[in-house]
This record gives C-alpha cells, sequence and structure tokens, in this order.
C-alpha cells in the first residue's frame, strides 16, 4: 500500500506547486486543440508527464525530506532534476506545445519577452551550454557553498531550481528536434561531442568524492541524517550517483543522437539512389 | 522562495566570497542564512513557553534528549564551561534552551532534574511532534529514533550543532561543541556580548 502521508511536500513551495500545476494544464490545454499531424503521440505525452512528475515528486513529497539530510539522496535528486527529468521531457519534444503558446502571445508580451530570448540565445551557444551544465554541478557541491545551501531554505530552494531550469535548456539543446540542416539547430556533432565533454568533469567530480578520505560534506552531520547510517556511507553512495549514472547519461544521449544523425545521413542517400533510377 | 531578490543576493554575495567582511568567528557565520528565533513549546514546568520570554539575551538552541549517552551531556557541559569562564556581568545575558526531541520520554519533571545539572541559565522545553517537526524544519535539522531494545531503550538521532541567536533574535552563528573547545565558544560568545551591549 502507499503511504499517502510520503505524497505531501515536507516543504511546501507555492512557486513550485504554481509552476508544476501550469506546466501540465497548458500542455493538456494544448494538446487536444493541436491539429493531428503535429499533436504528440501517446508515448510522447506519456514521456513527458513522467519527467514532469519525477521532478515534482523529488521536489514536493517526502523525497525531499530524506534529500535535506542524506547526501546520497540529495545527489539523486539532482541527478532527477538535472538530468533524468529534463532529459524526458526534452526527448518528448513538447516543441508543438510551446508553439501553440507562442502563437497566443501579444505583441506586447513579445516584446516584454525580447530579453529572454536573448539570454536564452547566450546561455544555449554550444560553449556556454556546457560550462554552465557542469559549472553549476561544481558550484553547488563546493563545500562552503554546500554547506549554506543546506541551512539556508532560500538558497536550497535556488539550488534545486537552478539545477531544474539548467537541465532543461541543456538537454532541449541536445535533443532540439529541429533539424540542424534546415534551421539554426546545433549540428549533430557539436551535440555528441558536448555530451562526451560533459561527461568527463563529472566523472572526475564524482571519482573524487567517492575516493576522499575525509568527510568533504560535513552539513549532513551537523543538521543530524533521515536515519543512522555511516557518514561515509552517505558520500560513497553520494559520490557514485555524482559518478556513474549522470555518465552513462552522456551516453544514452550520445546513441540516441547518434541513431537520428545515422537517419539523417539516409535520407539523402535514399533520395540520390532513386533519382539514379536504383531500388534501394 | 519567500524573497527570490533576498535569495540572489546571498547568492551573489556567496559567489563574489565578499559576504560580510565582519568580525572573525570561531564558528559558522549564518547570518541570513536562517529565520529569527521563534517558538512555543512547553517547559520543565509544563507551562507554555516562547522566544520573546528570553528577548533581549543571547540565545544557544540545542535539540537533544535527556537519555542522550554521551553527545547531549558533553555539549552541554562544554556549553556551562564555555559561559562560566566569560566575565561575570556577561554571564547572565546567555540562555541555553535545550529543546527535548523526544517528549515521549523526557517528563517535564525528568527535563528540569536533567537541565538543572547544567546551570542556572539552562531552559528545558519540549512540545508535540507537530511543534518539534516546525521547529527542526525552520532550522533546516531533523530527528529520528531507533528501533527500541528489550528494555524499550532507543536511540535518538538529533542535530550535533548549537544555534546562536543574538539579543534581536537573530540567527548568527552555528558553533559545533565536538570539533571546538570551550575556549572558542567562549571567544565567540563574548564577542556577540561586546557587539550588542544589553539596553
Amino acid at each position: 500500500m502507499i503511504d499517502l502521508d510520503f505524497l505531501a511536500p515536507y516543504d511546501v513551495s507555492p512557486v513550485t506547486l504554481m509552476a508544476f500545476a501550469l506546466t501540465l494544464l497548458g500542455y493538456g490545454y494544448a494538446l487536444p486543440r493541436l491539429s493531428p499531424d503535429e499533436r504528440p503521440g501517446r508515448l510522447r505525452v506519456f514521456t513527458f508527464v513522467i519527467g514532469v512528475m519525477l521532478c515534482y515528486v523529488v521536489m514536493q513529497t517526502r523525497f525531499d525530506y530524506y534529500a535535506q539530510y542524506m547526501f546520497f539522496i540529495h545527489r539523486g535528486q539532482h541527478l532527477i532534476l538535472h538530468h533524468i527529468g529534463p532529459f524526458l521531457i526534452a526527448l518528448s519534444n513538447p516543441l508543438p506545445i510551446l508553439r501553440f503558446w507562442h502563437a497566443r502571445v501579444s505583441p506586447a508580451g513579445r516584446r516584454w519577452l525580447r530579453p529572454f530570448a536573448v539570454a536564452y540565445r547566450i546561455v544555449q551557444h554550444p560553449v556556454v551550454a556546457p560550462v554552465l551544465f557542469v559549472g553549476l554541478i561544481y558550484f553547488w557541491l563546493w563545500p562552503p557553498v554546500h554547506f549554506d545551501a543546506m541551512l539556508s531554505r532560500q538558497l536550497y530552494w535556488t539550488m534545486n531550481w537552478s539545477m531544474l531550469i539548467d537541465g532543461l535548456l541543456f538537454w532541449w539543446l541536445m535533443f532540439d528536434p529541429r533539424s540542424p540542416a534546415t534551421t539554426a539547430a546545433l549540428g549533430h556533432g557539436k551535440r555528441i561531442l558536448i555530451l562526451a565533454v560533459v561527461a568527463i568533469p563529472q566523472m572526475i567530480l564524482g571519482a573524487s568524492i567517492v575516493f576522499s578520505r575525509g568527510m568533504v560534506y560535513d552539513v549532513y552531520e551537523v543538521c543530524g541524517r533521515a536515519w543512522p547510517m555511516a557518514p561515509e556511507t552517505d558520500q560513497l553512495l553520494g559520490g557514485l550517483l555524482t559518478w556513474i549514472p549522470p555518465a552513462m547519461m552522456s551516453i544514452l544521449g550520445i546513441l540516441l543522437l547518434l541513431r537520428r544523425a545515422m537517419h539523417a545521413d539516409e535520407q539523402p542517400a535514399i533520395r540520390s539512389a532513386i533519382a539514379e533510377g536504383n531500388t534501394p | 522562495m519567500s524573497h527570490p531578490l533576498r535569495a540572489l543576493l546571498v547568492l551573489v554575495l556567496a559567489l563574489a566570497g565578499c559576504s560580510d567582511p565582519g568580525p572573525d568567528w570561531h564558528g559558522k557565520d549564518i547570518r541570513n542564512l536562517m529565520p529569527d528565533l521563534a517558538f512555543t513549546l512547553t517547559d520543565a514546568r509544563g507551562q507554555s513557553v516562547t522566544a520573546d520570554q528570553t528577548a533581549g539575551k543571547i540565545r544557544l538552541l540545542y535539540f537533544g534528549y535527556t537519555s542522550c549517552p554521551d553527545v547531549c551531556p558533553t555539549t552541554l557541559a562544554d556549553l556551562r564551561q564555555a559561559v562560566r569562564a566569560l566575565p561575570e556581568t556577561t554571564r547572565d545575558d546567555i540562555v541555553t534552551l535545550f529543546v527535548s526531541v523526544d517528549p515521549e520520554r523526557d517528563s517535564p519533571e525528568r527535563l528540569a532534574s536533567y537541565v538543572r545539572f547544567f546551570g542556572d541559565n539552562v531552559i528545558g522545553m519540549t512540545g508535540s511532534l507537530t511543534e518539534l517537526r516546525d521547529l527542526t524544519r525552520r532550522y533546516r535539522t531533523t530527528f529520528g529514533y531507533d528501533e527500541p531494545d528489550e528494555h524499550g531503550n532507543y536511540d535518538v538521532s538529533h542535530s550535533s550543532a548549537v544555534y546562536v541567536f543574538d539579543r534581536s533574535g537573530e540567527a548568527r552563528l552555528l558553533l559545533r561543541p565536538n570539533s571546538m573547545p570551550p575556549g572558542q565558544i567562549r571567544d565567540d560568545l563574548e564577542q556577540l556580548a561586546r557587539e550588542q551591549p544589553p539596553s
């Protein structure tokens, strides 16, 4: 039986509740109003909802309590907020929904959005995006900053939201479905390169936590753990979660992009073959 | 995020590494990181107690339980030693608030006899589990209970830190007595008392 208490938020964040409600409502409203040829199929809708719900669960249920008082669960929380959740959301290609809402923004609203468009182009630059992606992980895991973030409610929420937003930006840059051949979207080669490059510093950071002898993150000692666990075990598990799953996410992303690049390569080949009168 | 701007400011200061070039502390400076002192609990006489009743004093907030085998008595003894080393005029300006997170076993009488052992300026208090959860969440700490043994005894996990609030109730320092000699605690308390003379 599911423990219903588990579903209640540990620390209610109205901003977070509102953001998730608006996202799901906005998606659900647009979906039946899209033309059938651009409406996402069941699998894509499912992927999107799972991605959103995963992020919700780690932010607004009892999971958040454990994430505040156990280092390795905190690392699991960031794995979902920065990697798995945004990965699924970007993979589900919510572009038609975004276009639907963008078409309904008034000209005045568009002027208001213009600074955001400029900021978006800056953070999605192929050099800035990976630096930001890895930089945020390093920043929040820098021991003095991590200590403060776990003590201050405001910093804690800033940390989690910054990870989620950056995760969405990064994985969207990776999985943007628009063809690099016909649009300004990033080329597949560059995307694969970025995924490989960001994996390395994450592996170094994770491994350095795993193999560190002393306690790097002692805030969990100060604040009490959710249940009695040896601090070394907690830190070891947290290090492993920083090291291995993110590297696997990079590899998974590379495989998906290779598949997409292969399809893109085959299409002109098929076309030219047909043009020459040969059946492929 | 009730004050996103303030959060951003704290973040920027943290980034710049210049968060207040003020005095050096042995403990961890938690100014602007944690909320002001506020609680409504039950004291060792079974009466309601709030933070306002000790306003104007420097308050040391510590979570523990009276059956605690080592950490709590050591910490309370260290605090007593640090306070005793202060000038006599400052001593009475400092109050230790001992919050038991084990209300099941810590009755008011038990709390009273326990805190008496650690000096006059120690106030023992506890509350319902909901009250205690609210207070520990406010100061971003937690507590938990182990499985009881055959005699019904059980361990309680709790914060090992002491939260220091100044005379106006603002959160100022996080002391970690298990890695900090009483002399350093004394220095920090004296510095804090000097900073805001009693009104």
